[in-house]
């Protein structure tokens, strides 16, 4: 656990050492700014709670973790220093986690910058503070899971463009298993209990369901199986390439 | 041996059909520093980058001090300080940041890591631009931070794949002196493509092409192993060059003569043997029996330029 602290420690640092850092947490709260009171409707709906705001969330992970993540491997592989790091005395799995553990210490800094917005709708009404924290825990989950499958994927490549494209085209598929238009590439041809597997996959579904204020176990578990998931085969792939 | 610090046996790294390293076996004892020497592309770095754990061998292994990389790498690689091709580093730290990391990473002990990145810095001479980030820093310096972080933990066994390539003279001869001064008590691994490296720091060399390892010796027993065998220089008045030429030419063991150069009234002839014999003593001989002028007589040893491209080119062939 050491060796991954000090990796994420490093990690962390190479964020802010450069602009990528403030760039994103400009564009993360600007934008989730604009969907919250323009396409979310924040004021009109009269409303004391925070559904306008989460329910943007999952769309803009899409991008923007991708962005976070699309650098962790392929941006060591590029300049080589893969090689440095990888021949300190540290097993290929404290690297992962210490990468990982830094990117999604960044998203949580994201989110918590959000807080405006939660004092402001306690100032301007009663909103069910339970249901809110369940949803930036899911939230936050949520974009472990994201990233978890960028890093995985930046693994693959020396291009960060590459990792970005893909980063967001596989984030798509797993936001959207659980509706038609992932179901329906199924449906022909599996037998039921796959297509309800693949369903059950669904970021979406599992994050509308915390969101709703009931933190219930399994989707937590289903998170963080996802993040477990990613992390190990993260860890095969950089072991495989040593052998290449 | 108690001495012993690295065995390498029968590694081998196979990509695809390409044979890159090809069963390659040696030792390196403590004090000595060894060269690793061949034509670009002959298998050097992945030799290096096997034995420190960043790729896995098709076949054999490399043993740091009883650790096998294959079943304990991390032991290995906390043995060893390992300068990569090209030095890459954290182009977004700064030196001393950098050399924190590793550090700690290393496991060092706070007030230790003070003492020794203070210690490195010194023996480097990082001093004046340990606060710059590593991106901003001139070829030659991040080499050198490259090279600190490699003896930052004091290993027994430095592994160097090319530490001097892009340095200036001056540089160059700071890293070999800093290379001289450390030999005592590690076992170095360089390698190079520069000859001269060798003759200036090591006490062996290894020759590798097309992966496969081709001589093992000190840089003199290579020299002594080339097929090329001494030639003499003889220097005579100018205005005999050609008669003497002629005459030597006639003496039993001698291949060819050669004038060099007519410079002042001086020429120097040179006198290449025929087969392996030596003609120093023939040479010499009638030189003093004819009045001819001659001056000097000089050997010239095989240079080992000479010996590297024979063995690399001729018998390492295919």
């Amino acid at each position: 656990m050491r060796n991954t602290l000090i990796v994420a420690k490093r990690e962390l640092g190479a964020y802010f050492s450069t602009p990528v850092a403030y760039v994103f947490l400009v564009i993360f709260l600007a934008a989730i700014g604009a969907f919250t009171f323009y396409l979310g409707s924040f004021f009109s709906r009269s409303q004391a709670d925070l559904k306008p705001f989460f329910t943007f969330h999952p769309w803009l992970y899409l991008f923007l973790i991708p962005a976070i993540g699309m650098r962790l491997w392929a941006e060591e592989r590029k300049t080589g220093t893969i090689e440095l790091l990888l021949t300190l005395p540290v097993s290929t799995f404290q690297v992962v986690f210490g990468k990982f553990l830094a990117a999604w210490l960044f998203t949580f800094l994201a989110l918590v910058l959000t807080f405006p917005i939660w004092i402001t709708v306690n100032v301007l009404g009663d909103p069910d503070n339970g249901v809110v924290v369940a949803s930036y825990v899911g939230s936050w989950l949520m974009s472990g899971a994201f990233l978890a499958l960028v890093a995985c994927l930046s693994a693959l490549t020396k291009n960060q463009i590459i990792a970005f494209i893909v980063g967001s085209a596989v984030s798509f598929l797993f936001l959207m298993a659980g509706l038609d238009i992932v179901l329906g590439a199924f449906r022909s041809w599996a037998p039921d209990w796959i297509v309800d597997v693949v369903a059950s996959l669904s970021f979406l579904t599992n994050f509308q369901l915390i969101s709703k204020g009931v933190i219930d176990l399994r989707e937590i578990v289903f998170f963080v199986s996802m993040i477990g998931i990613f992390l190990f085969a993260n860890t095969a792939i950089v072991d495989l390439k040593k052998s290449a | 041996m108690a001495d012993e610090v690295l065995d390498v046996r029968g590694l081998t790294k196979r990509f695809g059909p390409l044979t890159a390293v090809d069963r390659v076996s040696f030792t390196v004892r403590k004090g000595e520093v060894l060269g690793f020497l061949g034509p670009n592309g002959a298998g050097k770095s992945t030799t290096m980058k096997m034995i420190t754990g960043f790729l896995s061998p098709s076949e054999g292994t490399a043993v740091v001090r009883g650790a096998d990389v294959a079943i304990d790498p991390i032991a290995v690689k906390s043995r060893i300080g390992y300068l990569p091709e090209g030095a890459p580093l954290y182009g977004d730290m700064t030196a001393r940041a950098l050399l924190n990391f590793v550090a700690e990473i290393r496991g060092m002990s706070k007030p230790d890591r003070k003492r020794r990145i203070e210690e490195v810095i010194e023996q480097v001479h990082l001093e004046e631009v340990i606060f710059r980030p590593i991106e901003t820093l001139s070829k030659g310096f991040k080499r050198r931070v490259g090279l600190a972080q490699a003896i930052l933990h004091d290993p027994e066994l430095l592994i160097l794949d090319e530490p001097t390539d892009g340095l200036d003279p001056n540089q160059k001869h700071e890293v070999r002196t800093l290379l001289q001064k450390m030999a005592p008590d590690k076992a170095i691994v360089i390698s190079t493509h520069i000859l001269e490296e060798v003759d200036a720091v090591c006490t062996r060399a290894l020759i590798i092409a097309h992966g496969k390892l081709l001589a093992d010796g000190t840089p003199e027993e290579l020299r002594a192993g080339s097929s090329a065998p001494s030639s003499l220089s003889v220097r005579v008045a100018a205005a005999q060059a050609e008669q003497i030429r002629g005459k030597l030419r006639a003496i039993a063991g001698v291949g060819f003569v050669e004038i060099v150069g007519k410079v002042a009234g001086v020429a120097h002839l040179t006198v290449s043997p025929d087969g392996g014999e030596d003609i120093l003593a023939r040479v010499s001989e009638f030189v003093r029996g004819e009045d001819v002028g001659a001056e000097q007589i000089l050997a010239i040893p095989g240079s080992l330029d000479d010996v590297f491209r024979e063995i690399t080119q001729g018998r390492g062939g295919h």
